[in-house]
């Protein structure tokens, strides 16, 4: 139980935990200091200077975010010098920002217009210099605009600290630092694993995806062409809030009725081929384990990584390359749906598979590249056409002037579309491990898994649990006594410090789930902002509202799976699974050097 | 000794060797009594010593002014498995020298007072950290430190204390910021150099997250000889609130440049006209002191004696106490611009009223040098000035708006007139 300290804030007296920040306690008071470099999940380096206030007894004014509070400290947020100094702060940062607000993807979402607004600024009292010297950098998903950098450092902070991938940093000194990538280097010629957790954090529009929607109009506007659309789990939890509404808004009826009134033609459900991922995984993962315990094999290749996170494959393949025989070799559901659509979806519509587009709405913004990869195209057609972040199909709601929470409610299409409760907590950091012991430890010994499997459970950390089969189903008589170890984590660095434990010896798994993004796709790089722990808590708990609210939550039951299996597939990791459902890695590790 | 900064001062204690001794014997050292104050200080408790040098009123002197023992004892107080000393051999300050002369012509004062300082407050290890640019001071010191290793006044158990404390060079990379303290700190761990924020301060949390304590060359060097003669004999030089003895450099338009050791207890134009031979070319108009982040002292207020008390009720300070004096002949909007294109050249751009305020003060400053400054655009400096004096993360940006504002108070139509 912490202490707790007597602080007055502008003349209010309140209690407040000892270890609160100014701007923690000025929050419990009813006073909402503005910020710019602050961001929750984040270090706070108080460099912005947006958030100073007057401490009294101290001479200089004192960034609230980073100062902590003691007994009696007496704190004036709002002083005549106060407020001019913030105002000539914030009008230094917009002298050096491009204020072509009107064409700019974060007009109207944008933290600078919300301090402007909020600080009643009508005039720049120094001439408007943005950086044009650097160029923009248009290589790569994530898309860079200098001359809309404020020079928080978020994304610095984001990309170093807490995905590990260093695919940014500062360059430059003074009135010429600048956030910029690694060695300056274009982001394609940096490790960047397009994760677009910077994107999330950017307060402005310098960091944005590149933008694919005018691709999908261009499917819908021609009659040729047939769009089928797929949907992450994260979407029904996150598109809600993108337009507008509240964080942790849900309705997965609400999406398919989007989808069909900007005017796909079909709309289905990447939850599908989520529920089929966790049989060919699960598959794949019995099969690795009957050879080490049943047969004996000693060159298992243990843990196994879950794939379908397109940045923790980057990231895999530029810096621990020599760990990809690890990996799943199954496709992520993203990538098994495609080609699905182009074969059997085309040909039990009769439809020319050259004439159908695959659309993936994405939480992700690595996606864009995973669509993209030449090995994609089992089908033999690009598997999936185009990949739209989560803020992408918003606008284009919007610009298909759809009032999102009237729209009513549908159903998916088939026959793609039908789904269960393990394929929505994909969309969790976790989700993925509990959907596949859902199926695996129903399989092995016969009884279902409490659902609701809470060790693996969790937005932060690292979580780990022993799974030991006490009773075994028939065939599986061989596992009787072994403890299977799994874990799950999220965020690069996370999974950094995970690898390395594992290849140093001092942790053993046999089944790991990793997601690039930290708690999960909820938390993707292509999701609405702005994004913290507190609002992905929404939308994971959406998540899990979701799946409970199921009459199917085990990817085995579902019939749709069943009937693919019949009808096409024959059984999971069959010759036909493994040609259309999974795939390869390369390593990328020179982009680490 | 390469360089020829000339010694104005005569009966001087901090710059006594310098010129008498071959810096790079240390026998020359010890045979004028050096190292005679660690050999008494390893017999004393470390409270002691500590005690010792708070009595002293010694201050900071690389321009802070801080209670030296008072930041020592916090490192005392606080318990860790390590800790560190840290000399401030940044120097970057313009017109100042003083660091330079000391470490090049008596580099074994600076590894006693090193010592003595560690011992007392518990650090084994310690660094100097020399501007790069000073590849004589580091060689000096280098060669300094592989003497004092070899007759045991570094490394295990020094003078059979059961002290063990080994120190090295580390460099600077050019950056003026780097002699604020905590940007030292990030630049010797590799990152770049920029300030930290404070709290929490370094006695506390400093080099690798360990208590650490920075102290200037100067401050660092007086240390010996308070522990040799007491602190009541550093208290009978200068006034009771700035004790001791100040290095100050004079530069400019001043006949006999070079620097002085004195107590402050001379006035700065007594200064200037007896050791400094007089003013160049005419009288003086203003005196920039404490570099160029110093204030400006107008000819009546170079006419007092600035002690550390008097400094205080008027809010100035003589920092580093480098001395540039300029003449009538010299203009203030001409200087003020050179000083602002030094600090936009320096601010290290991690805060934004720093390194965009430094930025603009040279624009504005510009349009005054060109003849195009308006009234509006003082107004705006000076509101801009204001503001950097308040909200920056460290001492660059406070500091470095002092001369305009001083201009602005005391020569305000000269800068209009442009």
């Amino acid at each position: 139980m912490s202490d707790k300290v007597k602080v007055v804030i502008d003349g209010i007296e309140i209690e407040v935990p000892a270890d609160f920040t100014v701007l923690q306690a000025a929050q419990i008071a009813g006073i909402d200091i503005p910020t710019l470099c602050y961001h929750p999940d984040l270090r706070t380096t108080g460099n912005c200077r947006v958030c100073i206030v007057e401490i009294e007894g101290m001479p200089l004014f004192q960034p609230s975010c980073a100062f902590k509070v003691y007994s009696n400290m007496k704190v004036r947020t709002n002083t005549p010098e106060l407020r001019k100094a913030r105002k000539m702060i914030v009008e230094l940062i917009v002298s050096r920002h491009n204020t072509d607000c009107l064409k700019c993807d974060s007009n109207l979402n944008c933290e600078l217009q919300n301090l402007t607004d909020k600080m009643n600024i009508r005039d720049v009292r120094f001439e408007i210099q943005p950086d044009f010297e650097h160029p923009m950098d248009n290589s790569n998903i994530v898309q860079r605009d200098p001359s809309k950098c404020v020079n928080c450092g978020r994304c610095i902070r984001m990309c170093n600290e807490i995905q590990t991938v260093n695919a940014l940093e500062w360059t430059g000194r003074g009135y010429h630092k600048m956030a910029m990538t690694t060695m300056e280097k274009p982001l394609a010629e940096t490790a960047c694993i397009s994760c677009g957790q910077c994107i999330n954090v950017c307060p402005v529009g310098a960091l944005t995806e590149r933008d694919d929607t005018e691709i999908a109009w261009s499917f819908i506007d021609d009659p040729e062409i047939h769009t089928v659309v797929q949907t992450a789990p994260a979407i029904r939890a996150g598109l809600g809030e993108a337009c507008g509404l509240e964080q942790g808004h849900l309705s997965a009826g609400k999406m398919f009725a989007a989808i069909k009134k900007v005017g796909f033609d079909k709309a289905m459900d990447t939850d599908f081929t989520a529920d089929l991922t966790i049989l060919e995984e699960g598959t794949e993962f019995l099969g690795r384990v009957t050879r080490a315990v049943k047969d004996g094999a000693t060159d298992v290749a243990f843990p196994m990584f879950t794939s379908c996170s397109p940045g923790w494959i980057n990231f895999m393949e530029t810096f621990y390359p020599e760990l990809l025989p690890n990996l799943s070799t199954c496709k992520s559901p993203q990538q098994m749906f495609g080609p699905l659509a182009k074969t059997y979806y085309a040909e039990k519509a009769g439809i020319d598979p050259s004439k159908i587009r695959v659309v993936s709405m994405m939480p992700c913004t690595a996606k864009k590249l995973e669509c993209a990869r030449p090995e994609m195209n089992a089908s033999g057609y690009q598997d999936v056409d185009v990949v739209l972040t989560t803020r992408e199909f918003a606008k284009m709601i919007k610009t298909a002037n759809i009032d999102f929470d009237k729209l009513a409610e549908i159903k998916p299409d088939d026959p793609m579309g039908i789904s269960t409760g393990a394929a929505d907590i994909f969309a969790n950091t976790g989700g993925v491990m509990e959907a596949a012991l859902r199926t695996v430890y129903e399989l092995v010994t016969g009884d279902p898994l409490t659902l609701n499997f809470t060790p693996v459970r969790g937005l932060k950390g690292i979580k780990e649990a022993d799974i030991t089969i006490e009773k075994t189903a028939p065939g599986y008589e061989f596992l009787k006594g072994v403890t299977v170890k799994v874990a799950v984590a999220s965020s690069t660095g996370l999974a950094r410090k995970l690898l390395d434990a594992v290849k140093a010896g001092d942790k053993t798994y046999h089944f790991v789930e990793i997601m690039c993004c930290p708690g999960g796709c909820i938390g993707g790089g292509g999701q609405a902002k702005p994004t913290s722990w507190e609002i992905k808590a929404k939308r994971a708990a959406a998540i899990y509202r979701e799946d409970e609210s199921r009459e199917l939550r085990k990817s085995h039951e579902s019939p749709a799976v069943a009937q693919i299996y019949k009808e096409f597939l024959g059984k999971p990791n069959s010759h036909k699974a493994h040609e259309l459902l999974h795939t390869h890695y390369k390593s990328k590790s020179h982009l680490a050097k | 000794m390469k360089f020829n900064t000339k010694i104005l001062s005569t009966d001087n204690v901090l710059l006594k060797n310098i010129g008498s001794i071959d810096p790079l014997k240390i026998d020359d050292y010890i045979a004028a009594g050096g190292y005679e104050a660690l050999k008494k200080a390893v017999k004393m408790d470390r409270k002691e010593i500590i005690d010792v040098v708070s009595d002293s009123g010694l201050r900071g002197r690389g321009g802070a002014n801080f209670p030296t023992g008072r930041k020592w004892l916090f490192t005392y107080n606080t318990q860790a498995d390590q800790k560190y000393l840290v000399i401030n051999a940044d120097e970057g300050e313009p017109g100042t020298i003083k660091d330079r002369v000391l470490m090049e012509g008596d580099p074994h004062q600076i590894i006693e007072g090193m010592v003595i300082a560690a011992y007392a407050i518990g650090a084994t290890k310690g660094f100097i950290y020399i501007r790069g640019e000073y590849s004589d001071s580091i060689k000096t010191m280098n060669a300094a430190i592989k003497q004092a290793e070899e007759k045991g006044m570094l490394g295990k158990n020094i003078l059979n204390s059961g002290f063990d404390f080994e120190m090295s060079v580390a460099m600077g990379g050019g950056a003026y910021v780097c002699g604020e303290e905590t940007a030292l700190i990030d630049s010797m761990e590799g990152k770049r150099g920029e300030p930290r924020l404070k709290p929490p301060y370094p006695p506390v949390e400093g080099l690798f997250g360990k208590p650490t304590i920075v102290n200037n060359v100067e401050t660092i060097v007086n240390v010996p000889h308070i522990i040799a003669k007491g602190g009541e004999w550093f208290r009978s030089l200068g006034a009771s609130c700035s004790p001791g003895t100040k290095l100050f450099m004079l530069s400019g338009d001043v006949n006999e440049p070079g620097i002085v050791e004195t107590p402050v207890d001379l006035s700065f134009e007594e200064v200037i006209n007896k050791f400094g031979k007089g003013v160049t070319g005419g009288k003086v108009k203003f005196a920039q002191i404490g570099g160029s982040s110093g204030n400006i002292f107008t000819p009546e207020m170079l006419k007092k004696v600035w002690t550390y008390e008097r400094c205080c009720e008027f809010k100035v300070s003589y920092g580093t106490g480098s001395i540039f004096v300029c003449n009538e002949e010299r203009g203030i909007v001409d200087h003020l611009l050179t000083v602002a294109e030094f600090f936009e050249h320096e601010s290290c751009g991690k805060c934004t009223p720093c390194r965009e305020g430094t930025h603009r003060v040279r624009e504005i400053m510009e349009k005054f040098a060109y003849g195009e400054g308006t009234v509006s655009d003082l107004e705006l400096l000076n509101e801009l000035c204001h503001v950097m004096k308040r909200s920056p993360i460290c001492g660059l940006g406070q500091a470095c708006v002092n001369p305009v504002l001083d201009a602005i108070e005391h020569y305000k139509n000269e800068i209009l007139a442009n």
